[in-house]
């Protein structure tokens, strides 16, 4: 090569805060300049790569490495918004001036704004997130390997693969405001899943088990994740359809999140602003049976969904969001507590960690206890009416009889309300899914309709 | 087939990507080289500038505009089912070299490899390549939101919240593959929706509506928008009535147009290439052989003007076409892109779809439809003793290899005796794909397509798509409510 070449400043994640911390800095100060009264930035930066491996042979190999700025600007109660994937310094003054335009456009709005100044951190604490990985594409590729050979080695019946795939993923955020604070923190994300296909008399079934985590020393063995894929594959053959009839139904850990996430669409300042929610004046009344507590704990070490601030600046803080069955919280961001006379609740951006509290049973001790019904197995389909709370949805499970799984289940659709759902949860399971912003057992509820044959 | 001359998308896209960042054709023969090492049989460079915008009123204010520009080159390197990939957000050869030698990483070192001489493939012209962002000024965007917000709430004392948005995207992208082919697309996308929540004696239910397609503004007129308006508020009214769906195994009369996202689900999904290469799709190894009543006929269409999901060439160059998927019930062919297509020794259907240059492509719809049938809709309802008619839908899920779907009502009735009865709500229709186009037993005269909102999600990538279809009797589809057996 002959001298030295001009190349593009390079981020890199372990190269830290600064370079990128510059950049909302930048855009900051030239928002001012344009005559914002008020402004606020997200720049983000990340690097990884996945492989997916499928019948023992090595199919993809991919690299990542993305980056982004977020820009928000205000003049009054205006307010204007950019993103880009070009961090060079033209391209962000470009996104300044073009944001600033926008802002012209919009109606007066009373309630828009930076979060209060005085919700910013005063220091962003360390909940050790960054644990990068330093494994090579062939190490890689072999753990993969080994993930999805235990999967198809695990049952004579498992036939075929969708694959095994291996993610490692590393990046730096950072948030800034014109209130003068600005904040950043890396981050690191590693997953391995497998998903394989079991089949027996010309019919075949698919199911797939995962593992994610922030460190990569927290990883299940990649044998450990591919056994139980091909265990959940196997089992669901052979289903059968079952005539309409009520019954208790048990959402198992890797289900049960959803139910909990329906619960903070239904609670979030949007839809209650707009009324499209099921629980709308809600606060501080019974919702669930009074076996449910809920905890936001978003500094929670190593979490998936912990945050030392929400994606406008405010500290996260613990609180209690379920007590006994009451409701004690919303989840809001700064603009719409405006709108309900409220404070922000620190969720602008979503949920850091939402820990469910166990009645104590186990997973066993809960089909147990139901006796006879319906233990799912997969959820499909979006049958959920935010505003009724009406719920239906297609799925597949097994049927339980005398506190025993008997036989797999298929082609049928639970249906209730939520409000009632929630009312009828009788046991929450200690066997609690780490792998998302909600952690949560298995949850048993007393009594929903099976529609099938 | 009306064929644009590869001149007029080229020269766009090389001067927006190429020219832009001093990106010589030298350049794209070096990095197709670095990719073409070893084993490497088809190596492609993907560029793409996307421009987005949207614009949303909610309780009568306006929040301001927002905008996004994202650009970058995504490299791909194949060799046999191997496929290495990566990409840069910055358009520079430094960078573009260095993705093109992380994705080669994938196979053995070997010689650096030749490049075809160039060669630049035609594409329909199914949309012009003006930009949609463009196409009317901001304050008209502000302006036809006001207007519609203000009369959507008029229409109706109950209605009580109205959301409306507008959006556009305007996408350059240019392709250039190992065996020379270059080909370029200029992409307009703009999008109408709102929806409203009425309410009447404590009860609240919620409307949705709207529409769009490849096109700039001036199609997405005011009247246009007032449409989408009275039926987000007709649908919501309807609900007001609803009463619980019933439970259990019906006959099911679908509606013209949107339904035709079960064929998506149920069909669709199951005959795209990648899975019946891997042989984990219901549909694997069953072409020729009857999946469906003799009245049903499929096919995937990328080739109708100004549709959400056409495409002049899709994301691998390919000009898109028009594949039967079914004809008069037996299975005809799959939808496929390159890499599946070869792998299964075939040719591309142009159906090879990406999200944007950071995603790999994969076999994808476009517009799927079902062809009208002799059926007049009246004598379809009239012909069903009990049943339910659903006629619109809020979405639906395929498990492709045991077939499983599931879809969600979002307007639906009973049938009575030949008549149509109460609205219920949110039934969940559940059935098997490889089954559930053997019970129709009658196809309406009325095919209809989708008002173009639709957004098809596959392995984390969404990409707009269309669907459609004429009036179906179902004899048989599981129906999940709670309001006691069916």
């Amino acid at each position: 090569m002959s001298g030295p070449q001009k190349t593009p400043a390079v981020l890199s994640v372990a190269g830290g805060f600064d370079p990128l911390a510059e950049k909302v800095s930048d855009v900051l100060r030239l928002a001012r300049e344009l005559g914002a009264s008020q402004a606020e930035a997200s720049a983000s930066f990340g690097t990884g790569f996945s492989v997916n491996v499928r019948m023992r042979e090595v199919e993809t190999l991919q690299h990542q490495r993305d980056q982004g700025l977020g820009i928000t600007v205000w003049f009054g109660n205006r307010k204007g918004s950019t993103s880009t994937s070009d961090l060079r310094p033209a391209a962000i003054e470009e996104s300044v001036r073009k944001a600033c335009t926008l802002a012209r456009f919009g109606s007066e709005d009373a309630y828009a704004g930076l979060a209060d100044a005085s919700r910013m951190p005063t220091k962003v604490p360390d909940l050790d997130l960054y644990h990068p990985w330093d494994i090579t594409p062939v190490a890689a590729i072999e753990l993969a390997t080994a993930c999805e050979a235990a999967a198809l080695d695990s049952d004579p019946r498992v036939s075929n693969s969708e694959g095994a795939a291996l993610s490692v993923s590393e990046g730096l955020h950072v948030y800034g405001n014109s209130h003068g604070f600005i904040g950043g923190y890396p981050e690191s994300n590693h997953s391995l899943s497998c998903a394989v296909v079991a089949s027996a008399d010309g019919l075949m079934e698919t199911d797939y088990e995962y593992a994610v985590v922030r460190d990569p020393g927290d990883l299940p063995a990649a044998a450990i994740v591919g056994a139980e894929a091909g265990r959940r594959a196997a089992a669901r053959l052979g289903g059968v359809k079952l005539e309409t009839r009520a019954a208790p139904v048990l959402f198992p850990a890797r289900v049960a999140r959803g139910l909990i996430g329906s619960l903070l669409s239904a609670i979030s300042g949007g839809a209650l602003y707009r009324k499209a929610s099921f629980l709308v004046d809600s606060l501080d009344t019974q919702v669930f049976a009074s076996c449910m507590t809920i905890d936001e704990r978003p500094h929670l070490h190593k979490a998936l969904a912990s945050a030392p601030f929400d994606a406008e600046g405010v500290a996260t803080a613990e609180r209690r969001l379920v007590e006994a069955g009451v409701l004690r919280g919303y989840m809001l961001s700064s603009y719409y507590a405006r709108k309900l006379g409220m404070a922000s609740t620190g969720n602008a951006g979503g949920a850091h960690n939402l820990v469910v509290q166990t009645t104590g049973e186990s997973f066993a001790e809960l089909v147990a206890k139901m006796d006879r019904g319906l233990v799912i197995a997969d959820l499909m389909g979006s049958g959920i009416n935010p505003v009724t709370g009406d719920y239906s949805r297609g799925a597949s499970g097994f049927w339980v009889e005398h506190g025993k799984i008997q036989y797999p289940v298929t082609e049928i659709t639970v249906a209730g309300n939520l409000k009632d759902m929630y009312r009828g949860v009788v046991g929450i399971g200690t066997d609690v899914d780490h792998r998302g912003a909600v952690l949560t057992g298995s949850i048993l509820i007393d009594r929903m309709t099976i529609a099938g044959s | 087939m009306n064929v644009m001359s590869p001149g007029t998308a080229l020269d766009m896209a090389r001067t927006e990507l190429l020219d832009a960042a001093g990106i010589t054709d030298r350049d794209l023969e070096h990095a197709l080289g670095l990719l073409m090492r070893g084993d490497v049989d088809n190596a492609d460079l993907y560029f793409q500038i996307a421009r987005q915008e949207s614009w949303s009123i909610e309780d009568g204010i306006v929040k301001g505009g927002a905008y996004s520009i994202e650009q970058g080159v995504g490299v791909r390197a194949m060799a046999g089912e191997k496929t290495g990939f990566a990409y840069s957000d910055e358009i520079v050869v430094p960078a573009l070299n260095q993705a093109a030698e992380a994705a080669s990483a994938i196979v053995r070192r070997g010689q650096q490899g030749r490049v075809k001489a160039w060669q630049a493939r035609a594409g329909h012209r199914l949309y012009l390549p003006a930009d949609p962002l463009l196409s009317l000024a901001d304050e008209e965007k502000v302006a036809l939101l006001q207007r519609v917000d203000r009369e959507v709430r008029a229409l109706d004392p109950r209605v009580k919240q109205v959301v409306a948005s507008l959006a556009a995207a305007h996408e350059v992208i240019f392709i250039c593959a190992s065996d020379g082919g270059l080909a370029a697309d200029v992409r307009p996308l703009v999008r109408f929706n709102i929806s409203v929540i009425v309410e009447q004696n404590g009860r609240r239910e919620q409307g949705v509506a709207g529409g769009g397609g490849r096109h700039g503004y001036e199609k997405l007129d005011h009247e246009r928008a007032l449409e989408f308006g009275r039926e987000a508020v007709r649908q919501a009214v309807v609900n007001l009535d609803a009463v619980s769906a019933p439970a259990g195994e019906m006959v099911v009369v679908l509606g013209p147009g949107w339904p035709g996202v079960l064929l998506h689900e149920a069909i669709g999904h199951g005959l795209e290439g990648d899975f019946n290469r891997k042989g984990t799709s219901a549909f694997s190894g069953r072409i020729g052989e009857k999946v469906a009543a003799e009245l049903c006929t499929v096919v995937d269409d990328g080739t109708l003007e100004g549709r959400r999901g056409s495409l002049n060439v899709d994301d691998e160059g390919t000009p898109t076409s028009k594949t039967v998927l079914i004809e008069s019930g037996r299975l005809r062919g799959y939808m496929q892109d390159r890499l599946n297509a070869r792998l299964m020794g075939t040719e591309s259907t142009g159906n090879g779809r990406r999200q944007s240059f950071a995603h790999l492509p994969m076999p994808r719809m476009t517009n799927t439809y079902m062809l009208p049938g002799p059926h007049h809709p009246g004598e379809i309802i009239e012909s069903v003793k009990r049943g339910i008619y659903a006629c619109n839908f809020g979405g639906g899920q395929v498990d492709i290899t045991s077939g499983k779907f599931v879809f969600s009502t979002s307007e639906a009735y009973l049938i009575e005796n030949g008549k149509l009865g109460v609205p219920i709500r949110d039934a969940t229709l559940v059935g098997d794909g490889a089954t559930v186009l053997s019970r129709v037993s009658m196809v309406g005269n009325d095919l209809k397509l989708d008002s173009g909102v639709g957004v098809c999600g596959k392995e984390g990538q969404s990409v707009p798509v269309g669907v459609g279809q004429p009036t179906l009797r179902v004899d048989g589809l599981t129906v999940g409510g709670t309001g006691g057996e069916a």
